[in-house]
């Protein structure tokens, strides 16, 4: 095999911890070990492979799965997935899921008393093209009440799941939406001590993806880590 | 330069949702030829309660040791219908359960190949971020060579191994989030 290059690991603070105690669930669920560094191997710079004839490519319009409309604000988020050196992230499948517009998720275990949209399932999925670029047409996610601590809110907030080009690349997060006022007071929002970092997990609300009289625009640019310039001998 | 790579959130717990439907607890299909294996487990919290809203995914090579991967340019053969994705979600009572195919080595650091095993990806609510471990065989002569069990203090190896079971082709390997006998994970 020669000489394989490994992915850049991220920067201390740009990532949460896997213990951060004010989101409590993380108590019971964080390694108390610390973490073995493990350097790339061929089996970390290689990953699951998607073809794009697995896409539904009705799947990027969540507004559009059922013989209704969905009950909300109509949205488009759309942004670029590239690597940390800007370099396009191509061809990578996105996943993502959300609750629908009263904050209830179509799910089994979701107690929360507020109804459910028989016109939105809140699931979709899509690929990045060839300049990384992707697209989703869906509707603005209610917040909803969760058991964290007393009064505890949730902020409206889409689930995103990505893969990149390789096992190291892997990525699943959260992207919220400008100007909501729960985000102060969210402990998952908040696990990542970097605010920069953090900050860049709120989209932006944006006027060239708004389409007149139909849906507001949100761009969420989302970034997998780089490669590394020096390659390890690997045989 | 770009900013950083994005912060890593919590799969949450109503992940099935979006990901479902790529799930797949059959890694080999039918077609690939090869000995079938059969892996089960539980995923533990602190406390040693099962983990229900936890979600497995597997990546490996083949039966060559080749991953299908534009990457991995060995001189071997790629079988069409072997991707070597699984994904699991634990159930209801924490366990999850799959089929694959034993992969074959796969080359390494030092020029020497790994041993047989399959890296690991572990999501759950209340992990900001994943989990990586892997998966190694038991009665496996190359795994005391093998480069990433040789990075695992002695004592916490055997974590990564499987175990047999009462049933042939059918191996056990737990995941324990924290606590006594502790998965080992990896920093990727």
């Amino acid at each position: 095999m020669g000489k394989i290059a490994g992915y850049r690991r991220p920067a201390p603070g740009t990532q949460p911890n896997y213990l951060h105690p004010a989101y409590v669930s993380s108590i019971k669920r964080a390694p108390s070990q610390p973490l073995v560094y493990l350097p790339h191997t061929i089996t970390e710079i290689t990953g699951p492979v998607f073809d794009r004839n697995i896409v539904d490519v009705k799947a990027f319009d969540l507004t559009k799965q059922h013989s209704g409309e969905p009950v909300g604000e109509r949205i488009v988020v759309s942004g670029r997935v590239a690597d940390d050196d800007g370099r396009p992230v191509r061809d990578t499948l996105l996943e993502i899921w959300q609750a629908n517009a009263a904050g209830r998720y179509l799910h089994k275990r979701d107690q929360h008393d507020a109804p459910l949209d028989p016109n939105f399932s809140g699931s979709g999925h899509t690929m990045t093209d060839s300049e990384g670029r992707y697209r989703f047409v869906t509707i603005r996610p209610g917040a909803y009440p969760w058991g964290n601590h007393h009064n505890a809110w949730r902020p409206a907030h889409i689930h995103f799941s990505l893969f990149g080009p390789a096992f190291a690349t892997r990525l699943i997060t959260q992207m919220y939406f400008p100007g909501d006022p729960l985000m102060p007071f969210d402990p998952i929002f908040n696990s990542t001590a970097d605010e920069t970092s953090r900050t860049r997990l709120i989209s932006q609300f944006d006027w060239d993806t708004t389409i007149p009289v139909h849906a507001l625009g949100f761009r969420f640019d989302i970034v997998l880590g780089g490669r590394e310039a020096t390659p390890m001998e690997h045989k | 330069m770009s900013p950083p790579p994005t912060a890593s959130q919590t799969v949450g717990p109503f992940f099935v949702i979006g990901c479902a439907w790529q799930d797949r607890n059959e890694i080999a299909p039918a077609g690939v030829s090869d000995e079938r294996v059969t892996i089960k487990g539980r995923v533990y919290d602190g406390d040693g309660k099962p983990v229900s809203d936890a979600l497995i995914e597997i990546w490996q090579a083949n039966s060559q040791g080749k991953y299908a991967h534009p990457e991995d340019t060995q001189n071997k053969s790629i079988d069409p219908a072997f991707q070597g994705f699984g994904r699991i979600p634990t159930d209801d009572e924490g366990k999850f359960r799959f089929t694959t195919i034993k992969p074959g080595p796969a080359p390494g650091p030092d020029g020497k190949a790994q041993a047989p095993h399959l890296a690991v990806s572990v999501f759950a609510r209340g992990l900001l971020k994943r989990l990586v471990s892997r998966i190694y065989f038991p009665d496996e002569s190359a795994n005391s060579a093998d480069y990433a069990l040789n990075l695992v203090d002695k004592g916490r190896r055997e974590t990564l191994i499987a175990k047999k079971t009462s049933t042939l082709g059918t191996l056990e390997w737990n995941v324990i989030l924290q606590g006594n006998g502790e998965t080992v994970f990896f920093d990727v």
